[in-house]
């Protein structure tokens, strides 16, 4: 038997009355059950966060246990090193432990956010760190364990709880603490509960070690800066965050249908909803000015127009430069947008606070259930709806969303579709085309080239045959008729291919725009 | 050392720290059949009858049958009929429900793209303006909105959901290749011609052929027809079976494979915009369908009604009904009736009928099934693989899985829902399975469902906000060998009298287009018995 070099003689440790020391191996059972838990929780938060950054989930998960059970043979192996002092030893390991662990999934985030490809060697120093420490804390118990056991009961009862606490954690890991506690602040709830453990050891052993408030306090320590961090840990998302988005965040908030974020850099404010750019205000008005004024310049006789999505307020900016219009209602399924968008200062003075206009009705609803529950007609249709990235977002492509449309536009009436890119996803963009012109729209064609976003595709839908405007309203920066044939002219790389209607019951332009967007990403 | 202790103390440590206080049952209803009621006609006796009504035709039973025959009665303009349910509700098979969230099933969820064979369905569809244009035409067109949205189907398999429902993923070549076969083989026998030229496998079957050789497909078991034709792997098995008790509550080792090849091989009708194996389906199944026709044509069933005594005789029909909601008896004398309820109830009612038709009437025998509404606070939850569909299967499960009641809207953000979710008691003898099915309390099938449905969707208990649960002890005929094609149902169908039997049970199959074309060619009989000149609506080859 080793270990046997603490001040007070082992001796007297054995003579020591047997409840409490029943109670003693009972204590560090338990604790050897929360160990195996801690020492579980740390390999699949690293799993998971390289799976939830690098994607992948086979590989990093796979690749991440390998190392960490291979780390923790090598801390097995280190444990035969340790010959003297076993409690101060463990419960060094445990605060090491603690503060490695715990801030595992805060320094992985923030890592991932500033160090860019250095974030896999950060991975695998904590899961290798970790891995050795952890490996080195059974063995340490059996044997002061083994002090007051035989050997086949320490290693049925220690082996038993490690067992038993690995399946705890793993069972709660995908159930609770993820979803419920996030990455970051599960690593320091196990942090915490490591240094407890440690706390607690100093307790038990408070008569075997030299200086126990010594060791005490540094527990003491541990703990507060974990405790510190589990309070923090929103703030470290938002640090990450920040350092992801490469400007100044003026505004973040997660409404119910997304996380919107408003960056400034000089004079650029951007729009970003769940991390995809929304608009630039450096060019943004190359894209406002595109979806608006070749359509609604050509119809003189519009009153009353439509914008379906734009809850930023930008098409309405370019609608009211019309005086004619007397009416324009804004449908966005967002509330949280319009109202920023309506209240920010920096927002109203980018919209020219269209928002607020008396002539601008705003309603918050699903543009589909709303479009098929109103009986008004309108003009001008705007519609600004998100990339058809998803099947939700795809009904609102559909023949079945257009025939609405075609019902609530008056007799000369146009509208104009934001439809994506018709260079990145060609197929998509006239996979729309082919799908208005289906329920019997006149269609014309356009795109124009927004820096921040690309060569980007709009389509005006007509009732009857569409020609372009002679003439624009003053003060536009974009548009104008000298740019027409750009406008209306597709080059080759861009020209029309066939493509299948896109219909509820087949869905088939998410299906291109999926395979477009992964095969565009990919180069 | 006290080990219970360490256990003691290490599940508190579970329950304090990481699993969350398992909550009570979600509440809901138990709704069941009129069982009570439906034993009455076992074991009466019934007090005699106070009034008389007179009607020249009584249909008893207001399923999909029975509504079909009072629609084609309504369409010769033909009015003097009484409509008799023994439920509160018409609708048999095809009765949904409705709360804030959502119209749901309760049964039958969807029909085919119907064959040009199935031609008063399609004539119901066009009225309803689900089919627009020609009824008669080859490539129909149907209204968008009724179309089955993509996705339309997923499995759970191996921890992620895959589009479709091939288990495939990770199989051998082997069985990639057999499944292959399969489907191939069953495309065969869906093109194939019996020796008098009529498809093979027709809806309604009343079409198909009666060549001597497909029909000894209905002599042997769906599961001895795939051993004989060497089709062993477990993917292919699975999918028959689930489809065997899908569409017929019985298991694939019960079913006739001419059945069974029934379900692969009938369908393949083609429709202008859709994909051949399109299905129309509606929030509330195709309870749509039922309450559009009692709707347009103003069709109205006597409810609670159960018909214990049906006497045939040579100049009219007695029919004594127990009015169960006044408590009272009556007795209606009609020149016809139109008997759309299952039959092996007929065996009890009919009085002084042949001994060898009520023999033949007991040879159908029934499905005990069991449907839950799951009403959810959010939809389930995104996680990896095929995303939320229409049809959710999960593999190797004693469900079929769950179809969403919201699929068919057209919000984009997905909010609360209404999961179906389906049970047939397959596994073991029906009579056994009834009794376990009812005297099963709601909470214990409540549970079954989220222990079922927590697989794929762990979270699924704390986004449940009500569970309600439908017993149906006689839910659908089981199509054993020998009972589509067998000497029983030729001896009912082949009756000439003053009782018309319709309904699925004529089939031997439980489907909307066999309920419908059953009702309607009984109703026909009947117009012609009576001597009213009435055009056949039905397909005429």
């Amino acid at each position: 038997m080793t270990g046997t070099a603490e001040h007070v003689p082992p001796a007297e440790a054995r003579a020591a009355p047997l409840a409490p020391s029943a109670a003693l191996n009972r204590a560090l059972l338990a604790s050897v059950f929360v160990i195996a838990a801690c020492g579980l929780v740390y390999e699949l938060i690293a799993a998971a966060a390289s799976t939830y950054l690098l994607g992948d989930s086979i590989t990093q998960f796979s690749v991440v246990i390998g190392v960490y059970l291979a780390a923790m043979g090598v801390g097995s192996y280190l444990s035969r090193y340790i010959v003297s002092g076993l409690v101060t030893r463990f419960v060094d390991i445990e605060l090491l432990i603690a503060v490695l662990g715990g801030f595992s999934a805060a320094v992985m985030f923030l890592s991932f956010a500033y160090a860019g490809p250095g974030f896999r060697v950060v991975l695998y120093a904590i899961v290798v760190l970790v891995g050795i420490l952890v490996g080195l804390e059974i063995p340490l118990v059996m044997r002061i364990l083994g002090e007051r056991l035989g050997l086949k009961d320490v290693v049925a009862q220690v082996l038993t709880f490690d067992y038993i606490g690995a399946l705890a954690v793993s069972i709660a890991f995908p159930l609770v603490l993820a979803p419920r506690l996030g990455l970051i602040r599960t690593a320091f709830l196990f942090g915490l509960m490591n240094a407890a453990v440690a706390l607690w050891a100093v307790w038990l052993f408070r008569d075997r070690l030299r200086a126990p408030r010594v060791v005490a306090l540094r527990c003491a320590v541990v703990l507060a800066a974990l405790a510190g961090g589990f309070a923090a840990a929103e703030r470290l998302t938002q640090l990450a965050e920040h350092q992801l988005y490469a400007d100044q965040i003026i505004h973040a908030e997660s409404s119910r249908a997304q996380r919107i974020v408003v960056t400034r850099w000089r004079d650029d404010l951007r729009l970003y909803l769940n991390g995809n750019l929304q608009f630039s205000a450096l060019d943004e008005y190359r894209y406002h000015e595109t979806l608006v004024h070749p359509a609604l310049a050509a119809l003189p006789q519009a009153r009353r127009a439509l914008v379906l999505g734009g809850g930023d307020g930008l098409a309405l900016r370019e609608i009211l430069k019309y005086p004619d219009i007397e009416s324009v209602t804004l449908v966005d399924l967002d509330p949280a947008i319009t109202r920023l968008f309506a209240d920010a200062p920096a927002l109203r003075s980018l919209n020219g606070d269209a928002l607020n206009s008396p002539k601008v009705k705003v309603v918050n609803a699903d543009a589909f259930v709303w479009l098929e529950a109103s009986r008004e007609h309108f003009d001008f249709v705007a519609i600004d709806f998100p990339d058809p990235s998803n099947h939700s977002l795809g009904k609102l492509y559909t023949t079945a969303f257009y025939q609405l449309l075609k019902r609530r536009l008056s007799a000369r009436g146009i509208a104009v579709i934001q439809s994506t890119s018709p260079l990145y996803a060609r197929r998509s963009f006239w996979c729309v085309v082919t799908t208005l012109e289906s329920v019997g729209f006149e269609v014309t064609p356009l795109h124009a080239l927004v820096p921040s976003f690309g060569e980007w595709g709009f389509i005006i839908a007509s009732q009857g045959p569409y020609a372009p405007p002679a003439r624009y309203p003053e003060g536009l920066r974009f548009v104008t008729p000298e740019i027409h044939p750009a406008l209306f002219g597709f080059p080759k790389d861009m020209a029309r291919v066939p493509a299948e209607v896109n219909r509820l019951n087949n869905q088939v332009l998410v299906t291109y725009f999926e395979s477009e967007w992964r095969r565009g990403s990919a180069e | 050392m006290d080990r219970r202790a360490f256990f003691g103390a290490g599940a508190a440590i579970l329950a304090a720290g990481c699993s969350p206080r398992v909550p009570a049952t979600p509440p809901g209803d138990l709704l069941s059949t009129s069982h009570a009621l439906g034993h009455r006609l076992r074991d009466g006796p019934f007090p005699a009858a106070g009034e008389t009504r007179r009607a020249r035709v009584v249909i008893v039973g207001a399923g999909v049958s029975g509504l079909s025959a009072a629609w084609r009665l309504r369409r010769a303009g033909f009015d003097d009929f009484a409509l008799l349910e023994l439920e509160r509700e018409p609708g048999g098979n095809a009765r949904s429900g409705a709360n804030a969230v959502s119209a749901y099933p309760w049964g039958a969820h969807y029909i085919p793209l119907p064959t040009r064979e199935a031609r008063a369905t399609r004539l119901i569809l066009a009225e309803l303006g689900v089919l627009q244009g020609d009824p008669d035409a080859d490539r129909p067109r149907y209204d968008e909105r009724a179309l089955c949205q993509a996705p339309q189907e997923r499995l759970y398999r191996n921890g992620t959901w895959e589009e479709g429902l091939a288990p495939l993923a990770g199989r051998t070549k082997a069985e990639a290749g057999e499944w292959q076969r399969f489907h191939e083989r069953m495309r065969a026998f869906e093109a194939m011609r019996g020796a008098d030229g009529r498809r093979a496998f027709a809806i309604p079957l009343e079409f198909s052929s009666r060549d001597p050789a497909l029909l000894a497909l209905d002599r042997v078991t769906m599961r001895d027809w795939m051993r004989g034709e060497g089709f062993g792997s477990e993917a292919v098995n699975w999918l028959v079976n689930y489809a065997c008790r899908d569409d017929y509550g019985c298991d694939y080792r019960d079913t006739s494979a001419w059945a069974g090849i029934h379900y692969f091989a009938s369908r393949g009708a083609s429709a202008r915009d859709a994909e051949r194996d399109a299905v129309l389906t509606w929030p509330d199944g195709i309870g749509f369908v039922v309450r559009g026709l009692a709707e347009r044509h103003g069709l109205r069933a006597v409810p609670s009604a159960l018909v214990h005594r049906v006497e045939e005789g040579a100049r009219g029909v007695a029919l004594d009904a127990w009015l169960a909601d006044e408590k009272r008896a009556v007795r209606y004398l009609a020149e016809h009736v139109i008997w759309a309820a299952p039959f092996a109830f007929a065996a009890r009612a009919l009085a002084g009928a042949p001994p060898a038709l009520v023999e033949a009437l007991r040879a159908w025998d029934y499905a005990p099934w069991l449907t839950a509404n799951l009403t959810l606070s959010e939809p389930p939850h995104v996680h990896h693989g095929a995303p939320l569909s229409w049809d959710n299967v999960i593999f190797e499960s004693d469900s079929l899985g769950y179809v969403v009641a919201t699929h068919q809207g057209v919000a984009t953000r997905p909010g609360p829902t209404v999961l179906t979710w389906y049970r047939p008691l397959s596994g073991e003898a029906p009579a056994a399975a009834r009794r376990r099915l009812l005297s099963s309390t709601r909470e214990s099938w409540a549970e079954a469902a989220l222990a079922d449905l927590a697989r794929p969707h762990p979270e699924i208990r704390a986004i449940t906000t009500r569970i309600d649960v439908f017993a149906n002890g006689h839910a659908m005929v089981r199509p054993r060998p020998g009972l589509v094609w067998g000497a029983a149902r030729r001896r009912v169908t082949g009756h000439r009298g003053r009782v018309h039997f319709a309904h699925a049970d004529a089939s031997g199959i439980s489907i909307f287009e066999e309920a419908n074309d059953r009702g309607v060619g009984a109703a026909e009989a009947v117009l012609a018995a009576l001597g009213e000149r009435a055009k056949s609506v039905r397909w005429a080859g």
